[in-house]
């Protein structure tokens, strides 16, 4: 159905749109209407009011939703419980054959239905409750939806999932009814409940609701009632009495056969005719017409139209009392037949009996079909479908591009739950099961789900991890990172790159702490630096950036020997980046100048070869270097050739003597 | 986005069936409209809520039982917030609420530790980047000290007595860093803690020796949302977690002494002797010999799909709530 946007008018500005994963932004342009063409063919696309005054006002950016429904709170439940029951149903053992398989597939039917009765339930004290007309007004109306839904739902679960066979099938159907047929109710109760139920002017409407929906011993209550109160007509309501007590009915169990059956209904048929044509019940208009009914004459039938409400109902009473050992596949010719008898060419079809009548036709595509077009959402047909998937029914029907209609139908549904803050949770594990397209609809929906807390970030991570898919964990992490240093939570943005075992930001993160060093000449975060652990190999500058702290702090404990050796394997074994080494040198000069030799004579020619590397480079740069720079290499190699001299000679002198 | 603070009652004595099993379910007595999403939330009294944001903001609700209804008392705004680089204050997530009447302690993901009084508008104290990671929980360790945990799994315990702003001691795992995200003292004992970690291991630490944990245990197989020590019988703990269930630890020493055919389903009858819990000198959760003490280990969930986000215990009962927006109350757990 064509949705309007509220507040977009084409006729004032010129409207353009862009297609989104789960929504379409639609955007006022810059242009008016009525030949305001602007300079140039540039569309703003939703930004903040033009300066130049030109158009009026500031563009406005539409986001228009696909998918609504699943912004009803009560609706939520609907959704979350039929999640469960779907990943029961996946997750069911394939190997139970027939009888029980069939079984368990009832009972998953059943729930589905019951959580949509629940639903209602929940939506019904929801409208009560209201005080808003308009809302109360939404929620009458999803009502009335999530009650058409379970009524074709329990039919689809007698005919395909159930597939009930002659004889319990009318059975079924009668159930079927009474539940759902329920506009009677009410005067039902107020007959029974008042004090004298065969004076109340509804009494016979009463009965006859009875004997149409097949209810025998409630009919046979209320005119013992009629009996006792009336002694003249005790013969009449005996012998009707008797009838209905003897009627024959399909059995639910293998107490008979469809030919027993049929054999006694037939003998019980002709006993009704006779009395009727005896003209038994002629003084008693009410008990004839009963008779009548009984006998399956469809213009008596007919005539309590009020009382049965829908051509359904019509359908299943006819079915009882002309032909209750009916087929499933015969039950097309009835149905055609009842809706027209029925709505007698005063009213056409709705949406809802074209359903109906192409499930009793046994159009299981055709059922999914209207079903798609009518609902507003996906929902219902993904997951009847599902199901009729499971019980073997739909043929691999496959669509043109690919996928079968379950798999799409899933697929849609699914994509919906992703535009939602919340639901996206349900979608991921319906795409888990749509073997062919469902990885790659998860991975582009996943990384757009916005990420506005850590746990939920960790809880999109824990997912694609669990699919291997690690260019999304990749993705995540990076942005979970990015944020975090822009934050200045720079142990955070560490964290993230180990999750995602991510060097190159690792690389990043220390050279953001390097960088702070240099300009403070202290260390942040020193809980983070100080405690790296096994993580610190994950990027050689992280490594370095550790073992240059554990320099500072082995300097800090006087443990000179260790902290010298240390520095020049940061050097030798380059694991320092060279753009730190004249800050290392420039560590080492305390060093050189203690008053105890610290650096050995090896130490000292590595140091100077290193300093030797590090100013070659720099040939061409001279003159316009810095005086700092010339100075503190000078002063580098004073104080290594002062250090060399003083080792040497300790070394080559003999102790003792 | 419609977030709601709701309090609910599971039920009335009458509703008691024949067995004791309790009937009906839990109804809600009231709810208000919540900012942002709830990350986390204590009782500070019998009256008063005190629920974290993840907008930042710290707020006090009131439960008025008269008339059922729920109020905001008081709130503190941006409580945790990050500085940007342009100056401009955005609210940075509050990951953990810890209370002792009238102290309220929170932590973030901005790294900072907020002190408040449940009185006083402003906070008692805060201290700034206490730590450079995310605080994931905070938990009280004695009345003037605090426990926290981060995502580069460290446990540091801070002594709000003292006015510097650092730790007063970290511990930390052995190997990775795994980050931990949930903390719960034990009890009695207080030099017990159990903390659970972001690829689903418990965690047992004694605080007074070294600066690693007791014992690692390998519980779930992803993220460990909460743990708690049960408040009167310590010696049963459950935690929850990302894969969707929620175990009982079952630590009492006299599981091992009863032969193994007398075990009902692997939980033992007499916890509630209190005598068995003075004798141990060495509670079970820190006994290292496998072969002397057995835990008893049991998966609450019978079918488990989505996240086991919270739960909570006291007595015998035990709620929970998972991500398919379904909240669990079992009311005979030791039943």
């Amino acid at each position: 159905p064509p949705q309007v946007v509220p507040g977009a008018d084409p006729s004032a500005r010129q409207l353009c749109f862009a297609w989104g994963p789960a929504e379409v932004l639609v955007c006022e342009t810059r242009f008016g209407r009525a030949g305001r063409a602007g300079a140039g063919a540039r569309v703003l696309t939703g930004s903040v009011a033009d300066s130049a005054g030109e158009a009026p006002g500031s563009s406005r950016v539409f986001v228009v939703r696909r998918d609504q429904d699943i912004y009803i709170q009560t609706l939520r439940k609907l959704f979350n419980e039929s999640h469960g029951i779907f990943m029961g149903l996946q997750r069911s053992e394939e190997e139970l054959a027939g009888k029980s398989r069939k079984a368990q597939l009832v009972q998953v039917s059943k729930n589905y239905r019951s959580v949509i009765r629940a639903c209602m339930e929940d939506m019904h004290q929801a409208a009560v409750s209201t005080r808003d007309p308009a809302l109360q007004g939404q929620y009458s109306t999803q009502v009335s939806i999530l009650s058409a839904m379970e009524l074709i739902w329990n039919l689809c679960e007698i005919l395909f999932v159930e597939a009930a066979a002659a004889g319990p099938l009318l059975l079924r159907l009668l159930d079927w009814v009474r539940l759902h047929v329920c506009d009677v109710d009410s005067m039902v109760r107020e007959v029974l409940s008042s004090e004298n139920p065969s004076k109340h002017k509804l009494f016979w409407n009463v009965v006859d609701v009875f004997v149409l929906q097949g209810r025998m011993d409630e009919a046979r209550h209320l005119l013992s009632k009629e009996a006792t109160a009336n002694p003249t007509s005790m013969n009449m309501y005996k012998i009707l009495d008797d009838l209905m007590k003897k009627m024959p009915m399909p059995s639910l169990g293998n107490t008979q056969t469809l030919t027993e059956l049929e054999l006694k209904w037939q003998h019980w048929h002709e006993e009704c005719q006779r009395f009727l044509q005896d003209g038994t019940f002629a003084s008693n208009p009410h008990m004839e017409s009963i008779c009548k009914i009984l006998l399956g004459d469809e213009d008596a039938i007919l005539e309590k139209k009020e009382l049965m409400t829908t051509w359904y109902h019509f359908l299943v009473t006819r079915l009882l009392y002309s032909n209750p050992t009916v087929k499933p596949m015969e039950l097309r010719f009835y149905a055609q037949s009842s809706m027209d008898l029925f709505l007698g060419g005063e009213s056409s079809p709705e949406p809802l009996d074209m359903i109906l009548m192409a499930a009793f036709e046994f159009e299981m595509h055709q059922v999914i079909k209207e079903c798609s077009i009518v609902l507003s959402n996906w929902w219902f047909v993904a997951h009847l479908t599902d199901l009729l998937d499971h019980c073997k029914l739909l043929q691999s029907h496959n669509l043109y591009f690919g996928s079968n209609m379950r798999e799409f139908l899933l697929l849609e549904y699914a994509s919906g739950l992703f535009s939602h803050h919340s639901l996206w949770q349900l979608g991921v594990d319906y795409f888990d099961h749509c073997p062919e397209y469902g990885r790659v609809y998860l991975e582009l929906h996943i990384e757009r789900i916005p990420l506005n807390t850590e746990q939920k970030a960790l809880k999109v991570l824990r997912i694609c991890e669990q699919r291997q898919m690690h260019e999304q964990v990749r993705s995540i992490c990076k942005i979970m990172a990015m944020k975090a240093l822009r934050n200045n939570r720079l142990g955070s943005a560490l964290s993230w790159s180990i999750r995602a075992k991510d060097a190159a930001f690792a690389t990043l993160i220390s050279d953001r702490f390097l960088k702070d060093y240099c300009e403070r000449g202290c260390f942040s975060d020193l809980d983070l630096i100080d405690n790296l652990g096994p993580s610190m190999l994950l990027s050689d500058r992280l490594t370095f950036l550790g073992k240059y702290r554990e320099f500072h702090r082995l300097y800090g404990e006087k443990r000179f020997p260790e902290a010298a050796r240390l520095l020049l394997t940061l050097m030798t074994a380059h694991i320092a980046p060279c753009s730190f080494w004249m800050t290392l040198l420039t560590d080492a000069l305390p060093l050189l100048e203690q008053k105890e030799i610290i650096f050995s004579a090896e130490q000292t020619y590595e140091l100077m070869r290193c300093l030797e590397d590090l100013t070659a480079g720099n040939v061409d740069k001279q003159k316009f270097q810095e005086d700092d720079e010339t100075t503190k290499v000078e002063m580098l190699r004073l104080a290594l050739a002062r250090n060399l001299a003083r080792v040497i000679v300790k070394e080559g002198t003999v102790e003792g003597s | 986005q419609d977030n709601r603070i709701s309090l609910w009652s599971t039920g009335d004595l009458g509703n008691v069936g024949l067995n004791g099993e309790y009937h009906g379910e839990p109804h809600l007595l009231c709810d208000i409209q919540h900012n942002g999403d709830v990350m986390d939330m204590q009782f500070l009294d019998q009256e008063r809520i005190v629920v974290g944001s993840s907008t930042g903001t710290v707020t006090i609700f009131r439960h008025h039982q008269n008339n059922q209804t729920l109020s905001a008392n008081h709130w503190w705004e941006k409580a945790h917030h990050h500085v940007d680089q342009d100056t401009s204050c955005g609210g940075a997530v509050c990951t953990g609420v810890v209370c002792n009447n009238p102290e309220i302690v929170t932590v973030g993901e901005d790294g900072r530790i907020n002190l408040f009084r449940a009185d006083q508008k402003d906070a008692v104290r805060t201290i700034d980047n206490a730590d450079s990671s995310t605080l994931h929980a905070v938990t009280f360790l004695r009345t003037t000290e605090i426990l926290t945990v981060n995502s580069i799994g460290q446990l540091k315990i801070w002594d709000l007595r003292q006015q510097r702003n650092e730790p007063s001691q970290i511990f930390s795992l052995a190997g990775d860093r795994v980050p931990l995200h949930c903390v719960d003292r034990h009890p009695n004992q207080q030099h017990i803690v159990a903390t659970g970690g972001q690829d689903g291991m418990l965690s047992i630490w004694d605080i007074r020796q070294g600066t690693m944990p007791v014992s690692l245990l390998n519980a779930h197989e992803a993220e460990m949302w909460e743990v708690h020590f049960h408040p009167s019988n310590p010696d049963h703990l459950f935690t929850c977690s990302e894969d969707g269930s929620l175990w009982h630890w079952d630590a009492s020493t006299n599981v091992s002494e009863k032969p193994s055919f007398l075990h009902q389903g692997g939980r033992s009858t007499t916890y509630f002797s209190h005598s068995t819990i003075n004798q141990s000198v060495v509670s079970a959760w820190l006994s290292n010999d496998p072969t002397k003490d057995r835990m008893e280990i049991t998966n609450l969930i019978p079918n488990q799909t989505l996240s086991v986000n919270s739960l909570d215990v006291l007595g015998p009962c035990l709620v929970y709530g998972t991500d398919a927006e379904a909240i669990y109350v079992n009311r005979q757990l030791f039943a």
